[in-house]
């Protein structure tokens, strides 16, 4: 058993070696924004992992393409249209509010807003209940009923 | 009536999840669709002096077929294209990604080559510009240089017969 976890992580190690990275500028405060820039972008090959974490190819040529946009001094939502521009709004981990994404934003809300006003609505009614002793008259009248049938019996 | 109501709701998440699961999560929609192909203008494979640009092949109907020889989901939608080209029904281009030129031309030289002309992008710039994430991946470009179709990952007759080929044929019209 160990001998075959050993296997599974050496070879789990192997397909999880990085690619040649690109060479990182020299300049910290570019490749600061790079990385800012990369953490927020979506990797396509690996989908649950952005363009920082991930050491596939297509990440790092897409890394390399950041590194260049910036260095020819484009801002940051520049960078961002060029990304979106050819991969989508899916590039984006924070996805843009409009039409097609007001439901993905407003959702948890709604949601929120439902279970609030059903949970109000249920304490209503139930405090209207306890209220009355919580039976209805024609319950009442069975409860009583039932209660005084015993004591004939007995 | 009080059990109605959380069999509504797990219907409806049954009906959700169901449908979430028949979608496949590798198909990002590109926003490329209706929009003008990016300009390229590479040299192609079988003479590096020659460059072909998108800029030329307006006017005609035509299939970009982005491979690699190095990928091996493109084997298996190879003989498909091979077919295709040998019907003549439309023009195939080959995008050669990130792929060496020599290893490109054995691959070729072994599988047949379907392609009426192949441009080489070695680092994958083009591939960018054209949104690639995953070869083989194959385009639908119009004569006014719009791209009309896009399918990622290897075609299949189905994909082939049902979309490819009647929109080809409508757009050749």
């Amino acid at each position: 058993m160990n001998r075959l976890l050993i296997a599974i992580a050496l070879l789990l190690g192997a397909a999880a070696a990085p690619a040649a990275e690109a060479p990182a500028a020299a300049d910290p405060v570019l490749e600061q924004r790079v990385a800012r820039l990369a953490a927020e972008l979506r990797c396509l090959v690996c989908q649950n992992q952005s363009l920082a974490d991930s050491q596939a190819d297509l990440a790092i040529d897409l890394k390399t393409q950041v590194r260049e946009l910036v260095r020819a001094g484009r801002t940051d939502d520049e960078i961002r249209d060029y990304m979106v521009a050819r991969y989508g709004d899916f590039v984006l981990y924070k996805p843009p509010l409009k039409a097609t994404t007001l439901l993905l934003w407003t959702g948890p809300f709604l949601i929120l807003l439902i279970a609030a006003a059903s949970l109000a609505l249920y304490l209503r009614r139930r405090r209207a209940r306890l209220a009355d002793g919580g039976l209805a008259p024609e319950e009442r009248a069975r409860a009583r009923a039932l209660l005084d049938g015993d004591r004939e019996e007995t | 009536m009080r059990f109605f109501i959380p069999l509504a709701v797990f219907l409806l998440l049954a009906v959700f999840l169901g449908i979430g699961l028949t979608l496949n999560p590798r198909e990002v929609p590109s926003p490329l669709i209706d929009k003008p192909a990016p300009a390229f203008s590479l040299p192609q494979l079988r003479d590096p002096q020659v460059t072909l640009t998108a800029e030329s092949l307006r006017g005609k109907v035509w299939l970009l077929n982005v491979f690699a020889s190095w990928c091996t989901p493109c084997l298996e939608e190879h003989p498909l294209l091979v077919e295709l080209a040998a019907g003549g029904a439309v023009p195939i281009y080959g995008l050669n990604y990130k792929d060496a030129r020599d290893a490109a031309l054995k691959w070729l030289g072994r599988h047949g080559d379907p392609y009426t002309a192949v441009i080489v992008d070695p680092d994958g710039r083009a591939g960018i510009d054209y949104g690639v994430y995953g070869v083989p991946e194959t385009f639908v470009i119009d004569r006014q240089g719009v791209i009309r179709f896009k399918h990622v990952g290897p075609l299949n007759r189905k994909v082939l017969e049902d979309r490819i080929l009647p929109l080809v044929r409508q757009l050749q019209k």
